[in-house]
């Protein structure tokens, strides 16, 4: 192995109740890479990202970000490793009480203490970058569609330029010519950044545009790892049904129970 | 033997709750103390919590004095110690009504308000989101509320105690015609400073009881919008059934010698 994981997990458990979310999941992402996660609806895509960042914590394994043991550790040392990361939520959870530009600055001022005046230009600069102007920043969020969210959420995500950035579908809502740019967006944190990305998406157009590597979750298990150029000769029949969309195949949908 | 078993129920997840709301309470305080604080957010919080409550408090104070003037007049004139009035209403009014009314007023309006701010900020994800922001929600949610309600709660109290006690006099004086001087005398003569001291000492108790419960309810809700209506019902509850319970105790502790 040439250079340490950027983030490693290493047999992952998540359970809820009796309910196994995740049994099991061990996979390395390079630094600079971007990953992607596939897989059907309630497999535990959220559920892999909020264990990476200890919004919940795995009954058993170990999760590594930069080789260090993030699983049980302390809130202050915890904070420290949460600066290097940033993420959009599927439901891009903004702040409602803030003003759109208070959202996407809110990483700025509050975890690297940036003044308001320059941590708000950042923030009209972000808009730009996921399309939206800098009037809508003194908007509420409330005030804003779904897709205009998802896209705040995107610039409150990267606004920090942090090393490790999760995309929870970040193109789910938007119109094919929006979710086109938001792709080259995320194409651009990595290659210009040089971000890790970890990104959630069902949509086969944007994993295939934004990846190095994907991977398919099933039953709480990867079930396929490999390169993107890869993805259509994975001889994985759960690939297989997934990319091409069909009902029929070994992934079986709880209602043909 | 089954009957046994849902008291066993009870006490267990009683046990589990106290035990998760000292460890709530722990950790709060441990936040209330150390750098950074938020004076920004200590400041908005006490906006809401004094002055937006006024109208509220003023109203039950000033009714409050006035009724218990009338029922002292109409009672003590039984035996003739129609005198004693302006001394009952003051002294009444700071060492319990003040404190106590107001609290309950406040626990109604702010700890409603807090829990249903917290626990929809929880439910949409805005508690996790603030988490990978590396900002910590005890720091910026709970803090600034504990350290506004232990603050604010005396000096509302203060001006319900005095608009009380105007309130008594307006009644005593107009009404069932006390000279306006010899009232305001008597107002003065009997009232020690123990009197207002220990009121404004229980107002800043509740003044943090209301706050702990609403922050604790709110964080620790979960489900949708039902979820929320349970905790907000919950803080509001406790905050009363302690209020209730703490002003016993602390009457014992400052006048049972
Ligand atoms: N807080 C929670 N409490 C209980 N169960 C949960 C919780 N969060 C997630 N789950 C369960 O974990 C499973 C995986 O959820 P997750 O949100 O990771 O799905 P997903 O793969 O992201 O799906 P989707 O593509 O629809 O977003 C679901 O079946 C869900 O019921
Ligand atoms: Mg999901």
């Amino acid at each position: 192995m040439s250079q340490t994981p950027k983030i490693q997990l290493i047999d992952v458990h998540k359970s809820f109740g009796a309910k196994t979310v995740l049994d099991g999941i061990t996979v390395d992402i390079a630094p600079s890479e971007s990953f992607v996660i596939i897989g059907g609806s309630g497999t535990g895509k959220s559920v892999t990202l909020k264990c990476i960042l200890g919004l919940m914590r795995p009954e058993q394994g170990r999760i590594l970000v930069d080789g260090l043991d993030v699983v049980g550790m302390r809130p202050r040392e915890r904070e420290e490793v949460l600066r290097k990361f940033g993420m959009l939520f599927q439901g891009a959870a903004l702040f409602d009480s803030l003003k759109v530009w208070e959202n996407v600055a809110f990483g700025l001022i509050q975890g690297h203490k940036m003044e308001r005046r320059k941590a708000k230009d950042k923030a009209v600069e972000k808009l730009y970058a996921v399309g939206l102007g800098a009037d809508v920043g003194e908007l509420y969020p409330a005030e804003l569609s779904g897709g205009m969210q998802k896209r705040v959420g995107l610039a409150r995500a990267i606004a920090t330029e942090p090393e490790i950035i999760f995309f929870d579908e970040p193109t789910t809502g938007l119109d094919p010519i929006m979710a086109d740019v938001i792709n080259d967006l995320i194409v651009k944190c990595v290659k210009e950044l040089g971000a890790t990305a970890v990104s959630i998406t069902h949509d086969m157009h944007s994993a295939r545009k934004i990846s190095d590597r994907m991977a398919m979750l099933h039953r709480g298990r990867l079930v396929w790892v490999g390169r993107t150029a890869e993805v259509d000769q994975s001889d994985n029949p759960f690939v297989d049904q997934f990319i091409h969309g069909r009902a029929e195949g070994p992934i079986k949908m709880e209602l043909r129970r | 033997m089954n009957f046994l078993a849902p008291i066993g129920a009870f006490f267990l997840s009683f046990l589990r709750h106290t035990g998760r709301l000292i460890n709530f309470c722990g950790i709060a305080l441990s936040h209330c103390v150390r750098p950074p604080i938020y004076p920004r957010l200590i400041l908005r919080q006490m906006i809401e919590i004094g002055y937006f409550s006024l109208p509220v408090v003023g109203l039950t104070a000033i009714f409050t004095g006035m009724v218990l003037a009338l029922q002292s007049h109409t009672g003590f004139a039984r035996f003739s110690a129609e005198g004693a009035v302006a001394t009952v209403v003051v002294i009444s009014i700071t060492r319990e009504l003040g404190p106590v009314l107001a609290g309950l007023m406040v626990a109604g309006r702010i700890g409603a308000a807090m829990a249903a701010e917290i626990g929809t900020m929880r439910v949409t994800e805005q508690v996790d989101a603030l988490v990978t922001l590396a900002t910590n929600p005890f720091k910026y949610l709970v803090a600034p509320r504990i350290i506004a309600g232990f603050i604010t709660l005396p000096m509302l109290v203060l001006v319900a105690d005095i608009i009380g006690v105007f309130g008594g006099f307006v009644v005593g004086a107009y009404k069932l015609g006390y000279n306006p001087a010899t009232y305001l005398h008597s107002t003065w003569e009997y009232l020690k400073p123990l009197d207002v001291i220990s009121g404004l000492v229980k107002a800043s108790v509740f003044g943090f009881i209301i706050a702990l419960m609403g922050c604790y309810h709110g964080y620790h809700s979960k489900g949708g919008a039902q979820g929320v209506g349970q905790a907000t019902t919950n803080a509001v509850v406790s905050s009363s059934i302690l209020i209730l319970t703490l002003n016993y105790v602390l009457t014992a502790l400052f006048f049972d010698k």
